[in-house]
């Protein structure tokens, strides 16, 4: 629990800068993955929600909002233990949590026996946390792993002509929803899926997983985050690993693009797709790109945001303008917030956002190919843009729902 | 060897029988049948040689905190920290040099140094509590991992691999025939095997260190009965402290090992820690041998696992640590 000393850091100055005026206060309680696998992730997402503060104030009307920050390790039972001590011993009553997949699912179920208080997602993209059963009190600003994998499986199969690939994978929710949004979309094109590995979360050694890759496929797709994403290039760099790669959307980042030491190269080339592309010319993106840049020097950040200090951004940004919109009032158990956050369009960095119905983003998706900017460092660049990308991903909800849900072996690979 | 045999001739049949199908597997060519029925023989011995020098790694690891273990009864719990810190010294220096050798040699100075420090400030002051011991070797290793997560951020950190040890070399065993009649041949990672061979040396060193010389004679008397030592005249706290810091020291040079072919980040030195407790609860506290063997089955469990039967993979290596604890819970080469 103390290994979150950035949290800690961000969280004391917080506490001070609050100290000087004595007025009413909003408690808002975040969690991140400080600690763990995920650890690189978790701290550029508290970059992405200090720079949003920085942007947005945090004043709403003569309140001002006051942050606590708990630390996770992306096991759902870590998010819920933090929530949990959020709302119970700091008393906050709005939450920005979590971060990862299954976390998600979790904190999503244990919103519900919270009704009177508001979750709103951090950075967590499993489809099942809004897709099945969703909670009233639980908003969503980013897209889930399936809407990131948007226009992935077409572009490999028409512009790169890939006919076969496999994936490997981290065995949770997150990447099978990713997998999920792959797969629907390369085999409907007409492409086939041989094989597909999963690993657990924290994997280290990951030989025998490269030993055992099919050779006769046009391309590996990885779907791996953090430090597993790192160990596995290292060790594919070691055994001379040749095959052509695609990404998903924690694997093209820049928590990867950006680590020490030099298997990172296999990565140049690669075709991903996510939710942002770091080398997007859009305004809004731009702007965002230089406040991140300017909030934290140079070698306390990455060259350029991360996902998921953009889907914190997003997350902090419709917590706040919401919170505005109805002046800070949290009366009759949040209702009049709730309402506001159902209905806010979000002007975000990486497109605009607006909720359905399961209170889940709808969004602009990138696909992307990752290019060295002649100095060493590795960055995504947009090669197609696609906007309002829903959950169903554009089938007809009756037929989606025929699916089923994301898991190791859904969906089957072919036409729905 | 004859009177093993002798004693339990059923188990010397079995065991005789798994050596040979092992060396079948390993250098025969596979038929079509065998090849359908579990996959293709090159998985199968990748799998085996990464458990075979994932081992080695787990044996550096383990050796020292059995043999602090063994000799001072100390569970030393920061043990993982020790590797982790051996980690980043081993980045730092191969970062600011470009010396991977020179990386090793400074990791194990640095992190002994952190022992013999452990060893006359902390353990000496609380010799023979051990329950103390362990709640302050606990605590250490959360102040260490905060410490070295202030130092050195959440990052990822790998050693660069030295460019001679870059890629796969060809090793002269046929994983399949083509259909032109030409053997292919298996391609492994030079750096492993390396880390495998300077690991095993270690280990050798170390077994006639402690077999073949005068202070290994003092470290096993002791290992036997310190206080009987102790009262012979031996200056018993010097070998403690000798024997800390070369347990730490190898540690450190796991975790440049650990940094090259896997990375360093906040959490592996929990993950070490427990791994070498696995390692040694199965060979046995104390014994080295055991460590060694250990090593062996617990790396070879986890990478077999992961290609086999990838869903249980993470749940194998503790089946056998609760296997052996119920059926000899000593552990399998320990003495007592």
């Amino acid at each position: 629990m103390l290994k979150g000393s950035l949290g800690l850091i961000a969280l004391s100055s917080l506490l001070l800068s609050g100290t000087a005026f004595a007025q009413e206060k909003i408690k808002v309680g975040v969690t991140a993955t400080l600690e763990g696998t995920y650890t690189v992730l978790g701290e550029d997402g508290i970059r992405g929600f200090q720079t949003a503060l920085n942007v947005l104030g945090k004043k709403v009307g003569d309140k001002e909002l006051e942050f606590v920050i708990a630390s996770t390790d992306a096991t759902p039972d870590s998010a819920v233990r933090a929530v949990r001590k959020l709302i119970e011993q700091d008393k906050v009553q709005i939450l920005l949590s979590p971060l990862s997949g299954d976390e998600g699912i979790a904190v999503k179920n244990f919103a519900k026996t919270h009704p009177e208080l508001t979750f709103v997602n951090a950075a967590s993209g499993a489809q099942e946390t809004t897709y099945v059963d969703p909670a009233p009190n639980f908003f969503r600003y980013n897209m889930d792993g399936a809407q990131w994998q948007v226009g992935l499986g077409k572009y490999a199969y028409e512009e790169k002509k890939y006919r076969k690939i496999a994936t490997v994978g981290e065995d949770y929710s997150f990447i099978y929803t990713q997998v999920f949004g792959l797969v629907l979309e390369f085999c409907g094109a007409g492409g086939q899926v041989t094989n597909r590995q999963w690993v657990p979360l924290g994997t280290k050694d990951f030989a025998s997983v490269i030993a055992a890759l099919p050779d006769d496929v046009d391309a590996i797709y990885l779907g791996l985050g953090g430090a597993d994403a790192v160990n596995f290039l290292n060790q594919y760099q070691q055994a001379g690993g040749k095959a052509h790669l695609m990404g998903g959307s924690i694997m093209i980042d820049q928590t990867i693009l950006s680590s020490k030491g030099n298997a990172k190269n296999a990565l140049v080339g690669t075709l991903a797709a996510s939710g942002q592309a770091d080398t997007w010319e859009d305004p809004g993106w731009q702007k965002f790109v230089k406040d991140y840049q300017d909030a934290f020097p140079p070698n306390k950040r990455f060259p350029s945001p991360s996902l998921l200090a953009t889907n914190y951004y997003g997350s902090t940004m419709a917590l706040i303008l919401a919170l505005r919109q109805v002046n800070g009032d949290l009366s009759n158990n949040q209702a009049k917030y709730k309402e506001a956050l159902a209905k806010i369009e979000l002007d975000a960095p990486n497109g605009k956002i607006k909720l359905d119905a399961n209170r889940q983003a709808i969004g602009t998706n990138f696909v992307t190919e990752v290019v060295d900017d002649g100095k060493g460092a590795l960055f995504s660049k947009v090669v197609k843009v696609i906007p309002n990308v829903n959950q169903t991903l554009g089938y007809d909800p009756a037929v989606f729902a025929k699916i089923g849900l994301p898991s190791r072996t859904v969906p089957e690979c072919k036409k729905y | 060897m004859t009177r093993f045999v002798e004693r339990h001739p059923a188990w010397a049949l079995i065991i005789i029988i798994a050596v040979a199908v092992a060396l079948w597997l390993i250098f025969a060519v596979w038929p079509p049948g065998l090849e359908e029925a579990v996959g293709r023989k090159r998985v199968f011995l990748n799998a085996l040689f990464n458990g075979i020098t994932l081992g080695g790694l787990y044996f550096l690891v383990a050796s020292g905190f059995t043999l602090i273990f063994g000799l001072m009864r100390n569970v030393n719990l920061a043990h993982g920290s020790l590797y982790l810190f051996g980690g980043y010294v081993g980045y730092a220096i191969s970062a600011s040099t470009g010396s991977w050798i020179l990386s090793f040699i400074v990791a194990f100075i640095l992190t002994a140094l952190v022992g013999v420090l452990l060893q006359v400030l902390v353990f000496r002051r609380m010799e023979g509590q051990d329950l103390r011991q362990t709640m302050v070797t606990i605590g250490l290793s959360i102040v260490f991992a905060d410490l070295m997560l202030w130092a050195c951020g959440g990052d990822f950190y790998q050693i660069q691999t030295p460019n001679w040890l870059i890629g796969p070399i060809e090793l002269p065993l046929i994983t399949a025939v083509k259909s032109s009649g030409e053997p292919v041949y298996l391609r492994y990672p030079l750096v492993r095997l390396v880390i495998f061979l300077a690991s095993v040396i270690i280990g050798i060193a170390m077994w006639l260190a402690l077999n073949r010389t005068r202070i290994g004679m003092i470290i096993r008397a002791g290992v036997d009965d310190r206080d009987i030592l102790a009262a012979t005249g031996v200056r018993i706290q010097i070998v403690f402290v000798l024997v800390f810091a070369l347990g730490a020291g190898l540690a450190g040079i796991a975790g440049v090992v650990g940094g090259t072919f896997q990375s360093l980040s906040p959490g592996e030195d929990i993950r070490f820690l427990l791994a070498s407790l696995v390692v040694v609860i199965v060979g046995g506290m104390g014994s080295i041998p055991g460590a060694a063997l250990g090593a062996l089955i617990i790396g070879l469990a986890e990478q077999l696992g992961s290609v086999y039967i990838p869903t249980y993979a993470i749940v194998v290596t503790f089946l056998i640590m609760v296997l052996v604890l119920a059926l000899r819970p000593q552990g399998l080469l320990a003495r007592r």
